[in-house]
């Protein structure tokens, strides 16, 4: 079992929460394509650099991320009290809910709500959630197209690819790839194209009008759900969005159970932490905000899906829960070093880059994701960038714990990490036998040439396959501590 | 001011000329120091790779080993921020909750090298000499966990004859992370790659850090390219005084050809090729 409470975690075989291989494996890679490796250094430090400037200017930005903090923690501790409130109210107000234990009934349940519109299409606006529960596939699957609207979900989709980042799913693309898919994926596009970001725009503006004027349904996520007045809030940039939100005649929207805040007090709150952390901007292009059916303007169904998915067993670990705060910013993506050197596709998950290390593992049971917790130096940078004060770090010591436990309780033969760890725990556990050690070490220096040692056996040939090793000296400071005090205490 | 020092597994191992250092450091400034041999490790790597279990003997020998002194210094940011923010989590992960306020206890009594140096001796020019062109790495969890901003800085700007460069995007991590260098050794060794980059760039001789485990992993990505640059601990140029200035002898190298062979009672006679003498012998010896 993955969890202690036996809760279930997000099922096997659909959507996108789990890589075909392990990080390491997929990291090697992606370390290799210095195209990627360009895009990336490129676009993270321009955004980390745009987020620091504007994050600046507050000078309550300690407090509004405690702020954030508290509203979550709070929001999570009576969970099901506000999730009820907001059911309450969508209902009051127009809406109908329904409630997704996984993946799978979530996209059933879009699917039949499609089919019950008589509609073979709908509009999406960019939704991580949907991603996760792999929505697409299973709206093909039952003969549904569904067209993605945001300009990098576009390229993305065009690209048969998947996304490699929270908020630019295509920071793996330049500009002349995107042309290039364009071009061959578009059908209806000038064929004089060129790969100026205007003209790239224009060419996407042209190709997504059409859909926008024709689809009956629309389909997204939610960045915010207040549960006092049963209010969805979507903050976008592009300006698709309402478009998606507005003008088809049913309106479905995927949200995970986390995504509900109290009231709209708190939501002054996160429209300040948001868009500094996500974009860099003081205040994002577009916020729509809807409150079930309004007769004679907009959607006239409105469903809303609230979707688990492994969330509740989350929730049941008491400092695992703390991932579940996220507000998907992905400021953790953009000021981390091993993401902006590995990208997205190798966390294997929707969820790339720190966050995603903690969230995913937590979704599927660390056993399905357990090479996650281990794709971080915890070097603490993206603990500093998290608006609502994730702590991120002491996460990902918590999550290897839990993975090393499962381990243990799955398997009667420990690895052979597991035996080295107990050894040198049972050598540190007594001085003696630490001096011991440490002497028995120092035959390391026949393996060194000039003070350094250039090869040694595995799994520490891992080292050294990049870096030279130190020569253990002669003498270690204890020997030399009890050579020049023997006349003292 | 009687202070312990718990030296690390890494440097008492590995790197004895820095427990050398920091040991010749403060008691050149008049304090004693005390090296309680029933100390080992302080379960970091255990604890951050998953083995909490392991580590609870590791937390409680250091909360015995140490918690009758008043002050306890190490020369390493992760040991302490370990020791600070991880040993009562373990503790209490196992359901010990006396030991868990056992080592807040501790805890709170140790200091990394530039705390103690700044915060409770009050110091900031310990009277220094170390006549070459350095650049200092911070190491993240000097900077994110124990918050030490730029103590070590100050303490090298006082630093008489050294030429202090600023290392570009000095914050970034190195990519070593303990267990990370060998389970994700590529993207670490990516990461090293621009670490390194940084470092050269900056034209400096040395490049100086306050932990030895990201030195090993900076100078064993310079030295395995013969990049001409080494790597040196903090307490060993603030250790370095015009009377006995701690440098390696190979010239050109970037780890020495002997680490710490002299002092005890193995004198040699000075400036020997491939001898690094600790300051404070070498200071005796010249007396």
């Amino acid at each position: 079992m993955s969890t202690f409470l036996g809760l279930p975690t997000a099922p096997r075989g659909v959507g996108h929460l789990r890589g075909s291989e392990p990080f390491p494996v997929a990291a090697r890679r992606a370390l290799a394509d210095s195209q990627l490796r360009r895009n990336l250094a490129v676009a993270t430090t321009t955004i980390r650099a745009k987020r620091a400037a504007v994050v600046a200017e507050l000078p309550d930005w300690e407090e509004l991320r405690e702020a954030g903090q508290a509203i979550k923690a709070e929001t999570m501790r009576h969970l099901d009290r506000y999730l009820e409130r907001l059911e309450a109210q969508v209902e009051a107000r127009g809406g109908t809910v329904h409630w997704a234990r996984d993946a799978a009934e979530a996209n059933a349940i879009v699917t039949d709500l499609i089919r019950a519109d008589g509609s073979t299409e709908a509009v999406k606006v960019k939704s991580l959630v949907t991603d996760e529960t792999g929505l697409n596939d299973a709206l093909a699957a039952a003969g549904i197209t569904a067209y993605e609207t945001d300009l990098a979900e576009l390229i993305v989709q065009l690209g048969q690819d998947r996304p490699s980042h929270i908020l630019v799913p295509a920071i793996h693309r330049n500009r002349a790839e995107i042309r290039e898919i364009f071009l061959r994926e578009m059908g209806d596009v000038d064929p004089a194209l060129t790969d100026s970001p205007a003209a790239l725009a224009e060419a996407a503006r042209l190709h997504l009008r059409r859909k926008f004027l024709s689809a009956k349904v629309g389909i997204s996520g939610a960045n915010f759900a207040i549960a006092e007045t049963g209010t969805l809030c979507v903050v976008e940039s592009e300006g698709n969005g309402r478009m998606c939100l507005t003008l088809p005649r049913t309106l479905i929207t995927v949200m995970g159970i986390e995504k509900v805040i109290p009231s709209w007090r708190d939501l002054g709150v996160f429209l300040q932490l948001l868009p500094r952390s996500s974009t860099g901007e003081r205040m994002n292009p577009y916020t729509s905000l809807w409150t079930g059916v309004t007769p004679g303007d907009g959607p006239q169904r409105f469903h809303l899906v609230l979707l688990d998915n492994g969330r509740t067993a989350a929730l049941a670990d008491e400092t695992g829960r703390q991932a579940l705060h996220c507000i998907r910013c992905s400021a953790c993506l953009n000021v981390c070093p091993v993401y902006e050197r590995t990208g997205g596709h190798a966390y294997g998950s929707v969820y790339p880059g720190p966050i995603g290390a903690v969230l995913s593992p937590q979704l599927t049971g660390v056993e399905d994701n357990a090479s996650l917790p281990y794709a971080s130096t915890l070097c603490g940078a993206c603990y500093d960038a998290c608006p609502v004060k994730i702590d991120i770090p002491s996460l990902l010591v918590h999550l290897r714990a839990r993975h090393v436990d499962e381990v243990r309780r799955a398997r009667r033969l420990p690895s052979a990490e597991a035996i080295t760890m107990a050894a040198a725990a049972w050598v540190m556990a007594d001085p003696r036998r630490y001096a011991a050690a440490q002497r028995a070490g120092k035959s390391g220096r026949a393996l060194s040439r000039g003070g350094r040692i250039r090869a040694l056996p595995p799994p520490l040939s891992a080292w050294t396959r990049a870096r030279d090793a130190p020569a253990p000296p002669a003498m270690t400071f204890r020997e030399w501590w009890r050579a020049e005090h023997r006349d003292r205490p | 001011m009687r202070i312990a020092l718990f030296v690390t597994c890494l440097a008492d191992t590995l790197f004895p000329d820095v427990g050398k250092s920091t040991t010749a450091l403060l008691e050149r400034l008049g304090h004693r120091v005390e090296f309680p041999e029933a100390q080992t490790c302080c379960g970091q790597m255990h604890v951050n790779t998953g083995y909490q279990r392991e580590a609870l003997p590791l937390v409680r020998r250091y909360v015995e080993t140490f918690e009758h002194y008043d002050v306890v210094v190490a020369p390493s940011g992760s040991c302490v921020g370990s020791i600070r923010y991880q040993h009562a989590t373990v503790a209490r992960r196992y359901g010990d909750e006396k030991l868990a306020r056992r080592a807040e206890a501790v805890a709170g009594r140790t200091f990394e090298l530039s705390q103690l140096l700044i915060d409770v001796l009050r110091m900031e020019d310990v009277g220094a000499y170390y006549p070459h062109r350095v650049t200092y790495h911070p190491t993240c969890h000097s900077l994110r966990l124990l918050r030490v901003g730029d103590r070590p800085l100050r303490l090298l700007r006082h630093v008489a004859g050294l030429d202090l460069v600023e290392l570009p995007d000095a914050d970034v991590c190195c990519g070593f992370g303990g267990t990370f260098a060998v389970k994700n050794a590529d993207t670490s060794t990516a990461m090293l790659a621009d670490k390194m980059r940084n470092v050269l760039n900056t034209r400096a001789e040395v490049c100086a850090a306050g932990d030895s485990s990201c030195l090993m992993h900076i100078g064993g990505g310079l030295s395995r390219l013969r990049a001409g640059v080494r790597t040196v601990h903090l307490a060993e140029i603030l250790a370095s005084t015009q009377d006995a200035i701690f440098e390696p002898k190979g010239r050109g190298a970037a780890w020495t050809e002997e680490r710490g062979t002299s002092g005890g009672r193995r004198r040699r006679s000075e400036g020997g090729v491939g001898r690094r003498a600790g300051p404070r012998r070498r200071a005796e010896n010249r007396a």
